[in-house]
């Protein structure tokens, strides 16, 4: 019998790219996409149901369609992209609902995928240069998405502890750059002048997002267990990066930073609290562990950046990078339910 | 207007690194070890227990992507996974070669026990308002043996604007234990580090070479772990570079920085409050010290630990002493 996959923020970017993913794969049966948002990408056999973070919808749902596998992407960690209140609705609420529904006693749940973030591990002027999946934070955490992503892995645990049978992965991504993915990195990477904190030039390090996809399908094929930082190889310094962007860097002061950020945010520049301490302490984080397991990363961190560069100077010449694939709901009903469709070929 | 501009022109600061078409790795411009490019080229090597394997020109095992396995690695510059720049070093070289042969004559006795290859942890007293030991210690063997040196230093540095660019890409690190047995154990590095801490710079003139606490014996610990001999260095001529008579707690508090002196060079106006006074600078090579433990156990023992600092703490103090009994002159030496 082949997999039965529940894919959780069907319509967020990961969502969306990790249902085309495992849609690809013939050893899974079902997929089903959870979000409250409609889809916004292609999909051929994925059921899409609009729900929301509440328990009584996820336990039905994990019942009424016997799921094995879990692919957790509904995790928010943009905070700019929403209010403080949604994004704890969503991350916490909607992680606790979801693994309290994956264990009551009908569920069939044995494959547990968490996307999370290297956010967990803050970034200050403590910090060492690598961190470990072990090391822990060098200070409390400050910002609403960090403590948010931190409470995540906590009920995680707790499911995963409560659940020795089930194999639970939780993936620790990077700053992802890509072609495609639109996060506050890549906005202030696409402005004329890059934004950078004066005085400070810190090393960061980021991930290609096929290397995302592939990271989570890796993990499902092999039944991984435990937590992995997933990220490029090496470190590039943050002037490196916007040079290599072909964009020169526009320095804000390095006290009163609130204030700059508040006054950039008026004029349509949204550096949130999380991005603006990567700009000064940035993060590194050691992906031993993932490769360990056989992974292997098609891009570094410089090749991570080389191809979102290339695809800023598409969109330069061109005016859009990737023409924006645009959800109709009628086609795609009809591409996932009539029969005149024939399946399983692309 | 157009004929001026150049089509380089947005890339003005950093210099393309050249890239060895036949491995595409960058020349470097002075021999250096083949210091791993990622933590995992490290990690593998620790598994295998023998850290040679992760200086070597080992082939893309597990775990390890080799040249070649990933996509478009054009870097701009040459800054390494710590921060340190080898182009920005050399730079300053060219500035500091006559500070050091000049201005402070630096004399190193039992250079030849400074490993040529090989991790090694170098611990050495630390003085001066603004202590020019590290930069002369750095600039003494990245010369002579064109190997680069590490120092782990106190995170004050990485709160300071541009102080934290500049001491990062000149070799400093962050003193994290973790940091420390990266750069020892996996990539078999030099490494200096001040085990008195901003202590030992912070101190009264009137209590010059007299060693502060040696913190708590983590630079044992790390070295340990490690598996690297400890190189003690003694040091004089650093406390007179820039003597501090006062200090100003109320200041420091306020900027945030460990001590704020009132030094003698600030008779001098302000340019004293930056260049030190030509001490003479002696700096003898101890013993290597072997720790006989087995290196990456996850604790060692205490007394142990401090026993061993407090006995290296007491040899730089003794052979502090001994030079300073042979010292004719603070200038002259």
């Amino acid at each position: 019998m082949g997999r039965r996959v529940l894919v959780t923020g069907l319509g967020s970017f990961w969502g969306g790219r990790a249902a085309q993913a495992l849609e690809r794969d013939p050893s899974v049966d079902v997929i089903i996409g959870l979000d409250t948002t409609e889809p916004t990408v292609e999909l051929e056999r994925t059921e899409y149901v609009r729900c929301d973070e509440s328990y009584s919808i996820l336990s039905r749902i994990v019942r009424a369609t016997q799921v094995d596998t879990i692919v957790h992407t509904f995790l928010i960690v943009d905070s700019s992209a929403v209010s403080s209140a949604q994004m704890h609705e969503t991350n916490v609420i909607g992680t606790m609902n979801l693994f309290a529904a994956a264990s009551q006693p009908e569920s069939r749940v044995r494959n547990v995928v968490v996307k999370s973030s290297t956010l967990v591990y803050g970034s200050t002027h403590a910090d060492p240069t690598w961190f470990t999946e072990e090391t822990r934070r060098t200070a409390l955490p400050r910002h609403r998405v960090e403590r948010s992503l931190i409470e995540v892995e906590g009920y995680v645990r707790d499911y995963a502890a409560d659940n020795p049978d089930v194999s639970v992965s939780v993936l620790r991504f990077s700053n992802v750059l890509g072609e495609q993915i639109v996060t506050p990195t890549t906005r202030a990477l696409g402005l004329p002048v890059v934004p950078c904190v004066f005085g400070f030039d810190p090393r960061l390090q980021f991930v290609h997002e096929s290397d995302v996809v592939r990271a989570v399908m890796f993990v499902l094929d092999h039944d991984l267990d435990g937590t992995y930082n997933v990220a490029g190889d090496g470190l590039l310094p943050w002037s490196e990066v916007a040079a290599l962007c072909d964009k020169r860097l526009f320095p804000l002061p390095p006290l009163g930073q609130g204030v700059a950020a508040a006054l950039l945010d008026r004029v349509g520049v949204d550096l949130p609290p999380e991005l603006l301490d990567l700009l000064r302490y940035g993060r590194g984080v050691d992906n031993s562990r993932f490769k360990r397991t056989g992974f292997r990363y098609k891009y570094t961190t410089a090749g991570a950046v080389d191809a979102f560069a290339r695809s800023l100077r598409l969109e330069r010449a061109i005016g859009s990078a990737d023409p924006e694939y645009r959800y109709e709901r009628d086609v795609e009903t009809f591409f996932r339910h009539s029969s005149a469709v024939v399946r399983g070929r692309r | 207007m157009a004929a001026h501009g150049s089509p380089g022109r947005k890339r003005p600061k950093l210099v393309a690194v050249p890239v060895d078409p036949a491995t595409g790795e960058k020349a470097p411009r002075r021999p250096r070890p083949p210091a791993a490019a990622t933590p995992a080229d490290g990690a593998a090597g620790a598994d295998a227990g023998a850290a040679e394997a992760a200086i070597g020109d080992e082939p893309a095992g597990p775990g390890v992507s080799g040249p070649g396995a990933s996509i478009g690695d054009e870097r701009l510059s040459d800054v390494d996974e710590w921060g340190r720049s080898q182009q920005l070093r050399d730079l300053l070289a060219r500035f500091f070669d006559p500070v050091y042969d000049r201005w402070l004559r630096v004399e190193w006795e039992g250079f030849e026990k400074i490993p040529t290859e090989g991790g090694a942890l170098m611990v050495a007293n630390h003085a001066g308002a603004i202590p020019v030991d590290a930069p002369s210690i750095m600039h003494g063997i990245e010369r002579e043996l064109g190997r680069p040196v590490y120092g782990l230093a106190d995170e004050v540095f990485k709160k300071m604007p541009v102080v934290n660019v500049a001491w990062s890409r000149l070799g400093g690190v962050q003193a994290h234990p973790d940091n420390a047995y990266r750069l020892l154990r996996e990539q078999q590095q030099l490494v200096m580090v001040f085990p008195e801490g901003s202590k030992g710079p912070g101190k009264l003139y009137s209590e010059r070479y007299r060693l502060r606490r040696f913190g708590r014996g983590g630079f044992v610990q790390i070295a340990m772990r490690a598996g690297v001999p400890i190189i003690p260095l003694a040091i004089i001529g650093n406390e007179e570079t820039m003597p501090i008579v006062a200090k100003v707690p109320a200041l420091a508090k306020a900027l945030g920085v460990p001590y704020a002196p009132i030094t003698a060079n600030m008779l001098f106006g302000p340019i004293g409050m930056w260049v030190p006074f030509p001490a003479k600078m002696r700096i003898r090579v101890l013993d290597p010290v072997r720790l006989d433990v087995l290196p990456d156990q996850p604790r060692y023992s205490r007394s142990r630990i401090m026993d061993t600092s407090e006995a290296i703490r007491h040899a730089i103090q003794e052979e502090l002493y001994d030079m300073l009994r042979r010292r004719r002159s603070v200038w002259t030496g």
